[in-house]
């Protein structure tokens, strides 16, 4: 028995939400005594797989894994755990983790948790996995009851400690000439934004209070000083002010960064469901009864176009300061 | 073409939610339930408006629950699907329920089966791809964009870092994300059309419950808002430095 993670490289490096869910699989592992095994596509660095806990990492090999193909990558992780006698297998809950976990799930009959937000625990044959619900106005502790189980991490759930050694490194060929998947991926289109605002730690949004598009000048200017992504509200996104990527919310996407600093948004409940994972909520709003400042840790009442500028100045000259 | 649009019934967002029986039951009581946005206005408006283009084809909702859903299934249909089916069983895991739709599927020849992006209570995303593993078909995920010509369906989806296009000979399933369609308010003859439109209640097969909900919490609200007076936001910036060590 062990446990298994899949984790990915992005810009040439393994990603933070992989080193997350690293973190994760290694304190199950150590709980349950045995070790935790990270397989990754493709040649990067991997130190940092170890350092989060790996004790042995495998480099995938076959070519028919360089598109994210539910029905290659899951044979070959199926193959994987296999060779490793893993019973739990990890993944982020990221675009990845949606596309393959619960694919491979069905295939290994493993009871499955999608988003888990705290350690497991591990009682007897109780094994407990802790997730939110509700886009976070709940959390639910659910019980596994199968003996093969997956659970996929909700990203920034946790901090990362890369405090582990040196990890096994090996190759593994995966054997996938009787997969044959009828889907033919025609082209590949990179994020042009400098920083999506799914990874950023710091995100500025702007909602209808900014009155077009025109303005949102200032806010990128914000963005920039302090090092963030640019969000917004969706009737901003509907009226092409912004590109519909920014567009959090229950129909949007969710973020969940260390700040979230919402300007001209109401708050509406089904803003709040794309954003009230954040840990800390500024909200800027020039009508002291928005919905948004019973949501908030921070609020200011104002007019966004006065107090923005300032505000990019003062966070200028902290910048500068620092 | 046949299409297969899954829908679950879900509590409207603006629901005031809470748990009984020692927080191990959601709270029905006076809750407003609704089709899954992501299930009616992404999976079923495309669906809708790919048979419209086509000129032929039939759309099918199908719901596995109890028959407390009714009402969430007549508004699919009164929106424009053909007909609908509901498994009778209360879901209660996501495997369970693939199970029963793979198990419904698995001989009615589709050759599209829609899944949303995840529910908006349980935010899971796993019943589409488990579907796919179900019947064997290939899976995209995160859908934002459909187009069929033929038997080949051209599909647009998010990945990490970017989004891909693909293409691939149907039969094939889907989770649908933001962009595949914009939503649809049903008219009042597609209403008055939902009452007669055909409802097969499905019994359910045997499956085995993989997990269960031991127990739900309420996560506790933001407490106090700081109010930074509007002439000095530069204090914001030190207060998010010093004391929330955001920045
Ligand atoms: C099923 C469903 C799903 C939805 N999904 C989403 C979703 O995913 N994401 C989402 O965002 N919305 C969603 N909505 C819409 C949501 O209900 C709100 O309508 C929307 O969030 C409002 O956007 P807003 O706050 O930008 O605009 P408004 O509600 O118009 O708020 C503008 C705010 O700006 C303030 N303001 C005006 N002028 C200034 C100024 N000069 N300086 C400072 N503040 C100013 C106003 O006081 C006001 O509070 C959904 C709705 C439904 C029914
Ligand atoms: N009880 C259900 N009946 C029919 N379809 C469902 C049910 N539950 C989930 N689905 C489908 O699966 C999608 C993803 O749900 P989930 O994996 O639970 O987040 C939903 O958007 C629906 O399309």
């Amino acid at each position: 028995m062990s446990v298994l993670i899949y984790t990915e490289i992005s810009k040439g490096k393994i990603k933070k939400s992989s080193l997350e869910a690293v973190n994760y699989g290694s304190k199950i592992a150590a709980q349950l005594n045995t070790t935790a095994t990270a397989i990754i596509v493709g040649d990067a660095d991997v130190t940092d797989l170890g350092k989060a806990g790996a004790k042995k990492v495998l480099k995938l090999k076959n070519d028919k894994l360089n598109s994210l193909d539910s029905l290659y990558v899951t044979a070959a992780i199926e193959q994987a755990a296999s060779a490793e006698g893993a019973t739990i297998i990890i993944f982020a809950h990221d675009f990845t983790g949606k596309a393959i976990a619960p694919r491979l799930a069905a295939r290994l009959k493993a009871g499955m948790v999608a988003g888990a937000v705290d350690n497991p625990t591990v009682a007897g044959d109780v094994f407990s996995v802790k997730r939110n619900l509700f886009s976070g106005k709940a959390t639910a502790v659910y019980n596994i009851n199968s003996a093969k189980k997956v659970i996929t991490v909700l990203p920034g759930s946790f901090p990362i400690e890369l405090t582990g050694g040196t990890a096994e490194v090996a190759d593994f060929a995966v054997n996938l000439d009787a997969v044959n998947s009828p889907i033919k991926v025609k082209e590949v289109k990179q994020d042009t934004t400098e920083l999506s605002m799914l990874d950023a730690d710091i995100v500025i949004s702007g909602g209808r209070g900014l009155k077009g598009p025109e303005n949102w000048g200032m806010v990128e200017d914000l963005a920039k000083a302090l090092g963030a992504a640019t969000a917004c509200s969706r009737p901003v996104a509907d009226m092409h002010w912004r590109p519909h990527h920014e567009h959090v919310g229950q129909t949007g996407f969710a973020i969940r960064p260390k700040l979230y600093i919402a300007i001209g948004i109401s708050g509406a409940i089904q803003h709040l469901a794309g954003v009230n994972g954040s840990k800390t909520i500024v909200v800027i709003n020039n009508d002291k009864e928005a919905p948004f400042f019973k949501s908030a840790d921070y609020g200011i009442v104002g007019d966004a176009f006065e107090i923005i500028p300032k505000l990019v100045a003062a966070a200028k000259s902290f910048k500068a300061n620092q | 073409m046949k299409t297969l649009v899954c829908i679950s019934n879900v509590p409207d967002t603006t629901t005031k939610i809470s748990f009984i029986n020692n927080d191990t039951a959601f709270n029905n009581a006076g809750v407003q339930f609704i089709i899954n946005p992501y299930d009616e206005w992404y999976s079923l408006v495309r669906a809708l408006e790919l048979k419209e283009a086509a000129g032929s084809g039939s759309v099918t909702i199908l719901h596995v629950g109890a028959a407390d859903s009714e009402a969430t299934i007549r508004k699919g249909l009164a929106i424009g699907a053909d007909d609908a089916v509901r498994i009778d069983i209360e879901a209660n895991d996501a495997f369970a329920v693939a199970e029963q739709i793979a198990a419904y599927a698995k001989d009615k020849g589709f050759d599209l089966i829609l899944a949303g992006k995840e529910t908006i209570n349980y935010n899971g995303s796993m019943v589409g791809g488990m579907i796919a593993e179900l019947l064997n078909l290939p899976f995209v995920s995160m859908a934002t964009k459909l187009d069929i010509a033929g038997t080949t369906a051209t599909v647009e989806h998010d990945i990490d870092g970017g989004t891909e296009v693909i293409e691939c000979a149907l039969p094939l399933v889907l989770s649908t994300n933001k962009g595949m369609a914009e939503a649809r308010i049903p008219n009042m003859r597609g209403i008055m059309a939902a009452r007669t439109k055909p409802l097969t209640i499905v019994a359910p097969i045997a499956t085995e419950q993989l997990t269960t909900v031991a127990s739900f919490k309420l996560t506790p609200g933001r407490t106090d808002c700081k109010m930074i007076d509007a002439s000095t936001p530069e204090k914001l910036i030190e207060l998010l430095h010093s004391e929330a060590k955001a920045i």
